[in-house]
C-alpha cells in the first residue's frame, strides 16, 4: 500500500492508499455512507459484506457494498446522505 | 485456501469461489499477497503451484437446482457448476443493540480492523474496545501497532472464566505463545473484565461511549467504539442447500461432510474455533472431496485439539444475561429497517416481527439482527430463501445466461 490513487466522493476528490476499499474511501473524505429509513445516518459497522451499512453508488451503480469493493483511479461515489 | 490446495494437489479440477476482494478470509485478508503472515504466505504458495481458478469479489446467492449454484460478480451473472463442494462461509460479528450503537464510527472490532487493513487511517485516534471474545485482544493490539490510542478495552466474561480459559490453554503452546505476545503489545490498556458498553453518544458521529466499568459507569471521549460480542457463522448458504444444523453449527461427518451427500463444509459454520479450525478443517474436506481419505485421517488428532478450543472459546465468552437490557425502549435493533426494540417486544416470535415490522427483511436479510433477537428474545430465524444475498433483478430473471464454469470440485465461500 505504497501508492495513493485518486477516487471522486460526492464529487470531491480523494487520495486513497492503493488497495483501499471504496469504504475507507468514503470515511477518508468524512462523508455519511446512507441514510436510514428513518433518517439517521449511517457509516460502515461489519466491513465484511455482511450488514449492507456501508451501501453507496460506485460508477453509477446502485448499492454496491463499499466494503468488499476496491477503489480504481477515477472511479466515482456518491453516498444517499 | 488450504481445502482448494489440498484437493487440487489430489489432482481434481477445482476452482475458488471467494466474497471477498482477495482470498485468505478476514484473519488473512489477502496479507498472504504482501508476505505478511508467514503461514499465509506458505498457503498463498502452495496455491500458485496447482492448478486452481480463483474468482474473488464474487458472492453466491441461489441454487436452481443440485449442482448448481448461481453467484453475481460486478453485476454480471455466473452458473457454476459442480461434483463436490466444500463451504467455508466463514463467520461475522455477534452485535447487540444498546442505545447509540447506530452512530456512525461504532464499528465491529473486527470491522474496524479491517477497515485499518485496507488503509483506513487510525494513527492518533481514540478508539474504545468493548464487547466479548479473543478477537478483541487482537484487534486492541492491531489498532495500537497502527498508532491507535486504547483507554480500555471492555470485555464482559468474567475474570473467573476468564482464568478458567488460561487454564484450559496449557497444553497449547501455540495458543499460549500468542497469549503472551498479546500481553506484551497491550501493555499500560487497561483490560477490565465484568464490564461492557451502555451507550454510544454523539450528534452525527461518534464522540463518546459509557461503559460499566465492573459495576460503575464511566464516560470516555472517543474517535471509535470497536465493539463486538464474539461471533456467529455463517450458515446461510449451508441451510439454502439443505445442510441439517445442529445446535447453530453445520453438522458434519469426521470428513467434514454435511449430510448432503458431495457437499462439505470447513471451519466457523462448523465451530467457531478460529484460523487453526479452518486450516485444519479445510484440508480434511479438500482431501476427502479429492478421494484421499486415508490422508485426511492423518490430520483428525489435530482436528480434535482445534475443537476442544472451539469448547472452551463457547464457554468462556458465553453472553451474560444483564446485556439484555442494554437496550432501551428506543433503541433499534433492525438497523436496515430502523424497528425498535420497543416495536419488537410486541411480538413472540422471529416470523411474526417480520411480517408486522419487516424486521430483518432488509439488505442484511436478519445476518445483523438475527443473532440480535436469538440473544434478546430467545428467537430463531426459520428458513432461508434465495436469493441469500441481495441480487440485480435482472440476474434474478435470467439463469441461464452468463458464462459457464465447470469444476470437478469448486470451493465456495470466504476463507
Amino acid at each position: 500500500m505504497s501508492s495513493q490513487l485518486t477516487v471522486t466522493v460526492n464529487g470531491a476528490p480523494v487520495s486513497v492508499p492503493s488497495g483501499a476499499t471504496v469504504a475507507v474511501a468514503v470515511a477518508i473524505a468524512g462523508q455519511t455512507f446512507r441514510t436510514s429509513v428513518t433518517g439517521e445516518p449511517r457509516a460502515a459497522l461489519c466491513a465484511m459484506g455482511i450488514c449492507y451499512e456501508c451501501r453507496v453508488t460506485i460508477n453509477g451503480m446502485l448499492h454496491c457494498r463499499s466494503c468488499q469493493i476496491l477503489c480504481e483511479p477515477g472511479m466515482d461515489v456518491k453516498t444517499d446522505a | 485456501m488450504a481445502a482448494a490446495v489440498r484437493a487440487a494437489e489430489c489432482g481434481v479440477r477445482v476452482g475458488i469461489v471467494d466474497d471477498n476482494p482477495a482470498l485468505g478470509g478476514q484473519i488473512w485478508r489477502g496479507e498472504s499477497e504482501s508476505g505478511k503472515s508467514s503461514e499465509a504466505a506458505q498457503w498463498r504458495r502452495r496455491l500458485q503451484a496447482v492448478n486452481v481458478t480463483t474468482f474473488c469479489g464474487m458472492k453466491v446467492f441461489h441454487q436452481p437446482e443440485a449442482g448448481v449454484l448461481l453467484a453475481e460478480a460486478n453485476d454480471d451473472l455466473f452458473e457454476l457448476r459442480y461434483r463436490n463442494l466444500i463451504l467455508a462461509t466463514g463467520a461475522r460479528e455477534r452485535f447487540l443493540p444498546f442505545p447509540g450503537w447506530t452512530l456512525p464510527n461504532v464499528m465491529g472490532a473486527g470491522g474496524l480492523q479491517a477497515m485499518v487493513k485496507s488503509g483506513l487511517p487510525i494513527r492518533g485516534k481514540r478508539v474504545v474496545v468493548a464487547g466479548t471474545g479473543p478477537l478483541l485482544l487482537a484487534v486492541a493490539a492491531y489498532l495500537r501497532k497502527h498508532g491507535a490510542k486504547i483507554p480500555i478495552i471492555c470485555e464482559q466474561a468474567s475474570w473467573s472464566s476468564l482464568a478458567r480459559f488460561g487454564m484450559a490453554l496449557i497444553g497449547q503452546p501455540k495458543k499460549i505463545f500468542q497469549g503472551m505476545q498479546l500481553k506484551k503489545d497491550l501493555s499500560g490498556v487497561p483490560f477490565v473484565a465484568n464490564s461492557w458498553p451502555l451507550a454510544a453518544h454523539g450528534a452525527k458521529t461518534l464522540e463518546s461511549v459509557t461503559v460499566s466499568r465492573v459495576g460503575k459507569n464511566e464516560t470516555i471521549a472517543c474517535d471509535y467504539l470497536a465493539c463486538g460480542f464474539h461471533l456467529v457463522p455463517n450458515i446461510e448458504l449451508p441451510i439454502l442447500l439443505g445442510c441439517q444444523i445442529r445446535c447453530g453449527y453445520v453438522q458434519v461427518d469426521d470428513f467434514q461432510q454435511t449430510t448432503v451427500p458431495g457437499v462439505f463444509c470447513a471451519g466457523e459454520p462448523t465451530s467457531i474455533g478460529g484460523v487453526e479450525s479452518a486450516l485444519v478443517e479445510g484440508q480434511i474436506a479438500g482431501l476427502a472431496a479429492g478421494g484421499r481419505k486415508e490422508e485426511a485421517r492423518k490430520l483428525f488428532a489435530e482436528r480434535e485439539k482445534t475443537k476442544q478450543f472451539a469448547h472452551v472459546l463457547d464457554r468462556t465468552f458465553r453472553l451474560r444475561h444483564e446485556l439484555r437490557s442494554l437496550a432501551s425502549p428506543e433503541t433499534i435493533v433492525c438497523r436496515c429497517e430502523d424497528v425498535t426494540h420497543s416495536r419488537l417486544q410486541e411480538f413472540t416470535s422471529w416470523r411474526a416481527a417480520k411480517l408486522h415490522t419487516r424486521c430483518g427483511m432488509g439488505p442484511c436479510q436478519g445476518r445483523i439482527c438475527g443473532p440480535a433477537t436469538q440473544f434478546l428474545f430467545k428467537w430463531n430465524p426459520d428458513s432461508v430463501r434465495p436469493p441469500i444475498f441481495p441480487a440485480r433483478v435482472e440476474n434474478l430473471a435470467a439463469f441461464a445466461v452468463g458464462s459457464n464454469v465447470e469444476s470437478s470440485a469448486t470451493v465456495g465461500g470466504s476463507r
